[in-house]
């Protein structure tokens, strides 16, 4: 049976209960028996990540060293079998679904922090350590981990890698690359290397940057060296409130036009406003048309400086409002209001379709009108939260996935907004990854020879395609779904009814 | 996009009779956010013991793609400490203690327990804790093999260790010799009452904790409160609900209501976290049914914690107390009713008290109901956990609002021979008073 190869490999492995049975001994020989999770009923809660998308893997793994992951990937190529990294399962892209099915490597209890080194400004830290986690520890030593997805409190740094995540504080910051010095990389092969030098600094080819943001198709990363940023003196938030989106957005332009980067520059419309204040209680206004928050930081005279300008310019654009966090509670609260906005969702639909394209920001009114013209033609309302300071659009098309009639309008909507974008001179993606959403969309922008020279730099480190396939290249149809019926069928002997 | 659509087969679902609303179910975005507050997530790391991996599974029990009686599931409900730790952080409002509890009362019905497990719970629950009397006489056994010199005879021997219930020894508190009996009793303040309240007196609370319920009435009473420990209450409920039995804390709570309801009272002041969790949520209890739903709704409302009342008065200055205390956080107190400003503003209050914050102070101690009695091991670990936070403040009293947590804490402290005292805070402040 062994002998059918590629894409039906999972089906066999399936298929055959000897096969698995076998499997999971040899990875219950690796990590130790409650290290791995293979009964079909538990392996349900691993079918997920934050986004849309499902899929049962054969097996998950939870190792807590380098070595045993080594040797889980050693037994996968043994077992011809995908192999996808997951961290904690936030993200929106379906980076983390094992669509192949496969064995699913867990990376949340390989969460120590290895060493921190504030002389060097820069942390070693195992791939499950959480994002807010490291700022939580170096804080008191006047150092935080800058970039900072909305999801930072309970994100991976090893999925961060993966994804090249992004974040409010991103705009003066920089992404996840911009803070990446080094990784100890276990190969879809299982050997494992190391992409910069000992002094985290690149001599000949920029390995770390190639892998950062490979979505786990490059291998998987056991040991990330990050660099460390000390914190700003005084950092002082403003929230502007707008009649209009347009109004909120026309002040982006001019902020950054007039030559200022913030810390970070937010917005949120009135839909947003309503969810998060329902869940924090936050003070942002429920009966705006949206909001900018902005964070401004940096020395202390220069940051009151700032201050005042901002307030200017949003006044100067119709903010009727522009009231200044006077508390440190009073930012986080804030912010924990902007970061939770995405769940405080579920209280508007039961599910969200995020969208993460980018315009240049001068197109932003424009984009923003197109993107109410999409919920009036599919019918459903969409909450835009996003980082307008770098035109990172964040429309969510709220719908119920258990009403199919809303499915095609959402995919339809999404399609269209990324469209636009593109149209725009945007891209489809500024932070959360292609993975397997977007696959489809990132044809329309790079052509088959730019998709190929990617698809050929992959090969270098994956040869079989066994680590994370079908993720950012466009689909190959044909056999997956009679696969799947396959698979059902299997799982329903077990109780499982896969649907 | 891969497309959920309809069930293929048929898999043991929920009845249609108290299951967990699908409505909650489907708050759920699945953003993870819950991850890291909760306790059993933080000792496995895996996805299962996590609030959104258990609301995945009810929601694929709800699909019919996964059987109400698979192993996973009773696991999975039972493992959770019921703490409410990812309903304060949920940002889509996901009532995450709306769904275990219906859950449990499930799998009870689909997966019935063997005829002594099941007439062992009716006497615990419907006996025990559904009659006061019998409760009283239970405590004042124990209270008795403990003053008797019983117990010292028994421990010497060895016996506990030989029976397997060395451990369960060691967790039961000192049970005093005098408990508070509701019968209409009266604490009067000095001058004319502000205020008439009502003391829920509780079952663990009244006898095994009776001094606390003492002390209650008396700083309430210190504060311009008429204070009356309403006759024939009983036992909250909480225990029994936890546990699937959803029949016998309806019981309860309607015995409750009615008594409760003879007064006109301006407050019902528990002194109990859980208790007060499961009183201001009794309404959850009679869906479907307007007339009791309506006296629930009613009874809730009135119902405030002793640290939330307090907190609303303007307190009479309390006397010097020099000690330096960390303030242990009860689940039911901070995640359940969100209150967590309150207690530590009443201790800042106390000239002399010092406190100091410990990491982790509303991460669950692991004493949650009884889980502390029916899933020794991870309990332990959380107690572990929570005594290393406490002991690194360097306090020389934990502060707690709840008599699970206190028991469990001081149980740990025992078992390390630490001379750190453990108390409700309204022991505290009745001992500033005192001190005036």
């Amino acid at each position: 049976m062994l002998q059918v190869r590629g894409l039906l490999s999972t089906m066999v492995l399936e298929e055959s209960k000897s096969v698995h049975n076998d499997l999971i001994s040899q990875l219950q020989n690796i990590v130790g028996a409650d290290s791995v999770v293979s009964h079909p009923a538990e392996l349900l809660v691993y079918e997920y990540d934050a986004s849309l998308d499902r899929h049962l893997p054969a097996a998950v793994v939870l190792p807590q060293t380098t070595q045993q992951v080594v040797e889980i990937v050693k037994l996968a190529n043994r077992f011809d079998l995908p192999v996808v990294p997951r961290g904690s399962g936030t993200g929106l892209s379906g980076g983390a679904i094992a669509i192949k099915g496969g064995i699913v490597i867990v990376t949340t209890r390989m969460n120590h922090i290895l060493s921190i080194d504030y002389a060097n400004r820069r942390a070693t830290v195992q791939p499950g350590v959480i994002n807010a986690d490291l700022t939580h520890y170096t804080e008191h030593a006047g150092f935080f981990y800058a970039p900072d997805p909305s999801s930072q409190k309970v994100c991976t740094i090893g999925g961060n890698v993966a994804e090249n995540s992004g974040g409010p504080h991103c705009l003066s910051y920089g992404a996840t690359t911009n803070h990446i010095l080094d990784l100890e990389l276990v190969l879809p092969t299982g050997d494992v290397i190391h992409t910069s030098g000992a002094d985290g600094d690149q001599h000949g080819l920029d390995l770390t940057g190639t892998v950062v943001g490979s979505e786990g198709t490059f291998g998987i990363a056991t040991e990330v060296t990050v660099r460390l940023t000390p914190l700003p003196e005084d950092t002082q938030v403003l929230l502007a409130i707008f009649r209009s989106v347009d109004e909120a957005s026309n002040t982006v332009s001019a902020i950054i036009g007039a030559g200022i980067i913030p810390a970070a520059l937010e917005m949120m419309d009135g839909l947003c406003c309503q969810a998060i204040e329902a869940a924090y209680h936050a003070g942002y206004p429920p009966d705006a048309g949206a909001v900018l928050l902005v964070e401004l930081d940096g020395l202390r005279e220069a940051v009151e400086e700032l201050v005042d300008q901002v307030s200017t310019i949003c006044r100067n654009h119709g903010a009727g409002e522009v009231r200044r966090a006077r508390s440190a509670a009073e930012r986080a609260a804030l912010w924990a209001g902007r970061k939770g906005a995405l769940g405080a969702l579920g209280r508007l639909a039961p599910n969200y379709y995020i969208q993460d394209g980018v315009v240049p920001r001068t197109k932003l009114p424009e984009t923003l009108q197109f993107v109410e013209q999409v919920s009036r033609d599919i019918r459903l309302p969409i909450a835009n939260v996003f980082h307008a300071g770098d035109g990172n659009l964040h429309p969510n098309i709220l719908f119920d996935r258990q009403d199919p009639t809303n499915i095609e309008r959402t995919l339809r909507g999404g399609l269209e907004i990324l469209r636009f974008c593109v149209e725009k001179g945007g891209v489809v993606s500024g932070e959360h990854g292609i993975g397997l959403e977007k696959r489809e969309h990132i044809a329309f922008l790079y052509t088959t020879e730019d998709l190929a020279v990617m698809a050929r730099l992959r090969d270098c480190f994956n040869p079989r395609q066994l680590f994370n396939p079908d993720k950012i290249f466009p689909p190959l149809r044909g056999c997956g779904e009679v696969r799947d019926q396959r698979v059902a069928a299997r799982l329903a002997k077990e109780g499982i009814y896969a649907v | 996009m891969a497309i959920v659509t309809a069930p293929t087969a048929k898999a043991m679902g929920f009845t249609e009779i108290d299951a967990p609303p699908r409505s909650i179910i489907d708050r759920c975005v699945q953003c993870g956010f819950c991850l890291p507050t909760c306790p059993t997530y933080q000792l496995t790391f895996s996805e299962a013991s996590s609030p959104r991996g258990r609301i995945h599974l009810l929601r694929a029990v709800s699909d019919g793609r996964l059987d109400l009686r698979a192993a996973v599931v009773r696991e999975q409900m039972y493992q959770c400490l019921n703490c409410r730790a990812c309903e304060a952080v949920c940002p889509s409002g996901v009532q995450y203690g709306q769904l275990v509890e219906p859950a449990r009362a499930q799998i009870e019905q689909a997966h019935p327990r063997p005829l002594w497990q099941r007439m062992f719970r009716t006497f615990i629950f419907v006996r025990v804790f559904g009659d006061m009397r019998m409760f009283r006489l239970a405590s004042g056994a124990i209270a008795l093999y403990q003053h008797s010199g019983l117990r010292t005879l028994v421990r010497r021997t060895g016996m506990l260790k030989l029976l397997g219930l060395d451990k369960q020894d060691a967790l039961l508190p000192e049970v005093p010799l005098r408990f508070v009996i509701p019968s209409g009793q009266r604490w009067q303040p000095q001058g004319s009452p502000h205020h008439h309240v009502g003391l829920f007196t509780g079952c663990i609370m009244s006898t095994a904790f009776a001094p606390t319920d003492e002390a209650t009435a008396r700083v309430l009473a210190r504060n311009g409160c008429e204070v009356v420990a309403v006759p024939d209450q009983g036992c909250c409920g909480a225990l029994a609900l936890h546990a699937g039995e959803a029949g016998t804390g309806r019981e309860n709570a309607k015995r409750n209501i009615v008594a409760f309801e003879r007064l006109e009272l301006d407050a019902i002041i528990v002194n109990a976290a859980g208790c007060g969790a499961a009183l201001k949520e009794y309404r959850h209890l009679f869906h479907g049914d307007p007339e009791w739903s309506r006296r629930a709704e009613r009874f809730s409302a009135s119902v405030r914690d002793v640290s939330e009342f307090l907190d609303t008065l303007d307190l009479v200055p309390p006397g010097r107390l020099d000690r330096v205390v960390t303030y242990q956080e009860p689940c039911h107190l901070a995640h359940a009713q969100r209150i967590t400003a309150a207690p530590r503003r009443l201790l800042a209050k106390i000239p002399g008290v010092r406190l100091v914050e410990m990491e982790e102070s509303s991460l669950c101690c692991g004493s949650a109901g009884i889980y502390n009695v029916i899933r020794p091991e991870f309990s332990r670990r959380l107690l572990e956990r929570k005594l290393k936070n406490a002991l690194q403040t360097g306090a020389d009293t934990i502060i707690s609002a709840n008599p699970g947590c206190i028991m469990q804490v001081a149980s740990g402290l025992r078992e390390q021979g630490k001379r750190v005292r453990v108390l409700h805070i309204v022991d505290l402040l009745d001992e500033a008073y005192r001190s005036v």
